[in-house]
């Protein structure tokens, strides 16, 4: 196994995880503000991924494509918020889980009646389709750099905006107390509007980015949700440093339980045993570490609320 | 018990169920003998949740792992040559019974969503260990080859037959855990569920009972998934699906949570459906989804629930009278 391998399987393990924090961070304030479990966060991520393939095919600009999608994804966030979310504020999680649970099935349908049920074409914007030598012997695919590139602006723009702004001190009183934070004045209720809306607007911009290297299909939006709750676990609800740290760590345990472990087993187990283990560490890699996180700290590695 | 019109309803519900095999073939519903008998599998699975989530109040989302860990008991113990119910069953019930204590020991350590994701992560671990047995036909799931035998003279290869003895073996075991809820033990499960704090200081071993609970809930689902294995003939990871898991989490809260009928009420409703709704649309999803939303928006405490509602204020004084009456140790 050598070096180069190591680094662009890591670097492809840092742009999944760049994906989760996006899709994390969203769910983990609307979690941490308004204690709301939403489900339906995956679709949020589908509904970008749809649109922005459709409007790149139409367009033939991938920029317009991320615009558009990202504006879609927003509205229909709105609407989801004004109609339902509004609703459940105030009931226990298995009402959230049940109503957004819901909106999923609705949401695959409505999908799939526009665009049917098989999986549709997101396609490469042509300026990105060749590799770019990183280093001598590493050719590594431009798209993966501009996935890597995008993740990483976003996840400083939240950092700045919610370490180093007032509305991200408002944010962060709402996420750790509540009660104490409407108490000092904040309008939390109004605060979360805005980062429901922004947790949409994040999680379609990764719905975006991904489309062109995942499969755009229906139930996608379920596929990512599970990992991206993971994150949200491992982090600590409500912490958007935590869903960080988790999102990287899962993305590149993910990635080793895909790419080394396998490899590894094929060296030192007999061929047959190695072939069933394989994908079987691919795909625990990221429970077990969840589980193992968990165990010693019952509340996530950064929780808002300690 | 005393014989109330409720003890008179149900016998003659199970009399409805059982002459059911009969009548069908009249009415040219043979095929529906079988949606029927799954109908009441399901509506165990989702009785042996509702007992850890109703009454437990752990919100466990990785039920559909303990009903795999039924199917694939079954699965291994044919491959292997043994055929009878007898072993079969029982072994699929302790089997998930066991893998539920020890999931148990690590999820009971964490509360509210660390549990609802803890459970699930175990559950898909679960689903993944049986993805990678090829023994056992990983991703494309295992054929039977027949049904198990129970006792000589009984065919169970017979629909009818088959369909009896899952009707008695699910009402037997829907019995036994209703007397469980109504037990000490069931009880003490309840007390959790309301004031976990106020039971540890009278000195209930909180733990302890919870993890008996989340076992027993376990074992009943892995009876569920050895019927299922044996109705079906086929089995495949894709019963442990964690969607799986979501739709019976959603069954008990449309039925009823933490009520006696919640878990079946909420297998039937949502079967029943979802059966009628595939044969009018190809976009069935929707409407359940819509469902979905409206039950957590209007009915949050369950279809079981409105049928209490429409009770006069004394039957429901009376009946709440009764219900601390026996609650008293």
């Amino acid at each position: 196994m050598s070096g180069i391998l190591v680094l662009e399987q890591l670097l492809n393990g840092i742009g999944y995880g760049l994906m989760l924090f996006l899709l994390a961070a969203g769910l983990t304030l609307v979690f941490g503000i308004m204690d709301v479990l939403n489900l339906a966060h995956g679709s949020l991520f589908m509904a970008g991924a749809y649109v922005a393939a459709e409007a790149h095919t139409r367009t033939g600009s991938f920029a317009a494509a991320i615009v558009v999608a990202v504006l879609v994804t927003v509205v229909v966030a709105l609407l989801i918020e004004v109609l339902l979310m509004r609703r459940l504020y105030k009931r226990d999680h298995l009402a959230q889980v049940l109503a957004t649970f819901g909106v999923i099935l609705v949401a695959d349908d409505i999908v799939k009646m526009i665009w049917g049920p098989s999986p549709i074409m997101a396609p490469t914007p042509a300026a990105l389709s060749g590799p770019v030598e990183l280093m001598d012997g590493l050719p590594y695919p431009s798209y993966r750099l501009v996935i890597l590139a995008g993740g990483v602006l976003m996840a400083l723009a939240l950092y700045v905006l919610v370490n180093h702004t007032r509305i991200g001190m408002r944010v962060r009183a709402g996420a750790s107390d509540r009660p104490m934070a409407e108490l000092m004045g904040v309008r939390v209720g109004r605060i979360f509007n805005g980062v429901f809306l922004l947790g949409a607007a994040l999680a379609a911009l990764a719905g975006a980015l991904m489309g062109p290297i995942v499969a755009v299909q229906v139930g996608m939006g379920e596929a990512i949700l599970i990992p991206a709750l993971v994150v949200l676990v491992i982090g600590g609800i409500g912490s958007v440093r935590g869903a960080f740290v988790a999102a990287l760590l899962v993305g590149v345990v993910d990635t080793i339980g895909r790419a080394f472990v396998p490899m590894l087993l094929r060296a030192t187990l007999p061929p047959a045993t190695a072939a069933d283990l394989g994908p079987l560490f691919a795909e625990v890699a990221m429970y077990a570490l969840m589980v193992v996180v968990l165990i010693f700290r019952p509340s996530g590695l950064f929780s808002a609320r300690s | 018990m005393k014989f109330s019109s409720r003890t008179f309803g149900l016998g003659l519900l199970l009399v409805a169920l059982a002459a059911f095999p009969l009548v069908a073939p009249l009415f040219g519903l043979d095929f529906y003998i079988g949606f029927v008998r799954r109908v009441l599998i399901v509506a165990l699975a989702a009785a042996s949740l509702n007992f850890i989530l109703g009454f437990g109040g752990m919100v466990a989302l990785g039920h559909a792992g303990f009903i795999g860990m039924g199917a694939y008991t079954v699965v291994a113990l044919s491959d292997a040559g043994v055929m009878s119910a007898w072993i079969l069953w029982p072994m699929a019930a302790l089997v998930a019974g066991v893998v539920a204590a020890l999931i148990g020991t690590v999820a009971l350590r964490t509360r509210g969503v660390y549990f609802i994701m803890t459970t699930l992560a175990f559950a898909q671990m679960l689903y993944f260990v049986v993805v990678s047995l090829r023994k056992y036909g990983g991703d494309d799931g295992y054929t039977l080859m027949s049904r198990p035998t129970l006792l000589p003279g009984l065919d169970l290869g017979n629909e009818a037959t088959f369909y009896w003895v899952v009707l008695a073996v699910v009402a037997l075991a829907l019995w036994w855990l209703h007397r469980a809820t109504q037990a000490r033990f069931g009880h003490a499960l309840m007390g959790i569920r309301d004031n976990e704090t106020r039971m540890r200081a009278l000195g209930y071993p909180v733990f302890r009972l919870q993890l008996v609970g989340f076992a027993i809930a376990g074992a009943i689902a892995g009876l569920a998934g050895a019927l299922l294995a044996g109705g079906n003939g086929f089995v495949s990871p894709a019963t442990m699906h964690w969607t799986q898991s979501a739709t019976l989490v959603v069954m008990v809260v449309i039925g009823g949570l933490g009520r006696s009928w919640g878990g079946p009420v909420g297998a039937v409703v949502w079967l029943v459906l979802e059966e009628v709704l595939k044969q009018h649309t190809e976009h069935w999803h929707m409407p359940l989804g819509l469902l979905l939303i409206a039950v957590a928006l209007w009915a949050p405490r369950g279809l079981a629930a409105l049928s209490t509602k429409r009770r006069t204020v004394a039957a429901a004084a009376a009946s709440a009278a009764t219900a601390a009456g026996s609650a008293k140790p």
